[in-house]
């Protein structure tokens, strides 16, 4: 029950909620414990709810810091 | 998929996993619990004890939701399901954890009882709009991930004047636990387990943020790294514990820095602190009576207490005697080390709930590490 993707919010709906897509699947879950939800956004969704906003910029980061550690060398204007 | 993918990355983790080996030092150990189900989950499902040097050992946790829940809480749940007038609304996961008496509710729902799995605890809301004559109860169980869906639930019961709904609450803290093993006094038959640090739940830290951690940090030196829940999340998370041990550190870090706030989810903290408080001492399967190490709800939301309402007074159960779940939620044993396992209990028989959940260890490693062996390394690994 612990796991979940991160997913694509795709309209938002009266009521907190929202409809995301994972991969096309379609879903209806509460944005209630988000603030300024935004079609567009990824959302890290469990049991039903969006728990956090998946943050672009920091996603990257990630990334390059993993490609740090394998040695390989920055891509230009890669976030740091 | 957007953000799952490129954390999947098999060359990707084969570099990682070089990394970590020309970091470790050859001449000692890194002991390291993985807290949480999901972590355990991810660390079988990609093999990646596989990647890791032998000298870095993963534990695992007593993070799974349903593994920790005592079979006397899910007895409670199933006499309030035999209640005519009930309809119980559980999270699928539960429905198969053994129960006294070779019950479970999956066994009770077949025997007649009115119970519904749920996807979100919203759905129970619905269910109780639409059935106003049927008290619903909720079996709220999780740790503080689940707990903020919990809460929105009550809150929205209140909104509508839902006078059927109800919560039975089990909710658990995850920061009381890690503490609770890390002073768990040995005994003659189980060792002390020496852990030099922890990775850190994700979904979790989405909620509470890396505060609740800095104890682990400040008062017992050991390193934290909260992580993702994709492989090369866990492997990088592994890497930065390797350099805090080597380091002779013992911070707060955070590795899933594109979810995880330093300050968590203040919406749903503030909510939380709303509804519930704390319990004097709540049991768990595997650490016994735990003093202030989960939730009920507020006085203020007694009328919505499953507990309150339908007078539920837990008993006492025992675990199968055979069973191993307990010493392997403490980390103390492995799956394998129980001898039901893969005879008696398998995820079709489960005996204990360490079987029961895909994020219980014995699940997981049924499901993918039976077939592990270290001479896999050297297929898996490429020369650095």
């Amino acid at each position: 029950m612990c796991l979940a993707v991160p997913a694509l919010v795709t309209e938002l709906l009266p009521d907190n909620m929202a409809k995301i897509s994972l991969d096309g699947v379609s879903m209806t879950i509460s944005v209630a414990l988000v603030k300024n939800v935004a079609v567009g956004d990824y959302v890290i969704v469990h049991v039903g709810y969006a728990l956090s906003k998946v943050d672009p910029d920091e996603a990257r980061r990630t990334l390059d810091l993993l490609d740090e550690a394998r040695g390989v060398p920055l891509a230009a204007g890669g976030v740091r | 998929m957007k953000y799952v993918d490129e954390y999947r990355d098999g060359d990707r983790a084969r570099d990682i996993a070089a990394a970590i080996a020309a970091e470790v030092r050859p001449d000692r150990s890194y002991a390291l619990m993985e807290f949480c189900g999901g972590h355990t989950h991810a660390i079988s499902r990609y093999g990646i004890e596989d990647l890791l040097p032998k000298n870095v050992r993963m534990i695992h946790g007593p993070g799974c939701p349903v593994c920790v829940l005592p079979i006397g809480r899910i007895d409670d749940a199933i006499r309030l399901a035999k209640r005519p007038e009930v309809t119980l609304c559980t999270y699928a996961d539960l429905m198969r954890v053994p129960a006294s008496g070779g019950l479970s509710l999956m066994k009770a729902k077949a025997a007649g009882s009115d119970i519904r799995m749920v996807y979100s605890s919203l759905d129970a809301i619905r269910i109780a709009e639409a059935n106003p004559d049927r008290q619903v109860v909720f079996f709220a169980i999780g740790f503080e991930t689940t707990t903020p869906p919990t809460a929105v639930a009550l809150k929205t019961a209140e909104a509508k004047g839902l006078m059927n709904f109800s919560i039975f609450c089990n909710h658990v803290l995850t920061p009381v636990a890690m503490r609770a093993i890390l002073d768990m006094p040995p005994t003659p038959d189980e060792p002390p387990i020496a852990i030099e640090g922890f990775v850190g739940p994700s979904h979790v830290s989405t909620i509470i943020g890396m505060e609740p951690y800095q104890v682990f940090a400040r008062d017992y030196r050991k390193p934290v790294v909260i992580a993702g829940f994709e492989p090369l999340d866990v492997m990088y998370a592994i890497l930065m514990l390797v350099r805090q041990v080597n380091e002779q550190r013992a911070d707060v870090e955070n590795q899933y820095i594109r979810a995880v706030r330093t300050e968590g989810n203040p919406v749903a903290i503030e909510l939380c602190d709303e509804v519930f408080e704390l319990r004097e001492s709540f049991e768990w399967r595997g650490l016994g009576a735990v003093p202030k190490s989960a939730l009920k709800l507020r006085d203020a939301f007694a009328f919505y207490d499953a507990e309150k309402r339908f007078t539920i007074e837990t008993q006492p159960a025992e675990d199968n005697p055979a069973c191993e779940c307990g010493a392997i939620l403490r980390g103390q044993k492995k799956p394998a080390d129980c001898r039901l396992f893969g005879t008696v209990c398998t995820p079709e028989t489960p005996t204990g709930a360490c079987m029961v959940s895909s994020e219980g260890a014995c699940a997981a490693h049924w499901t993918y590490g039976r077939f592990r062996t270290r001479q896999s390394d050297a297929g898996l690994r490429r020369t650095a």
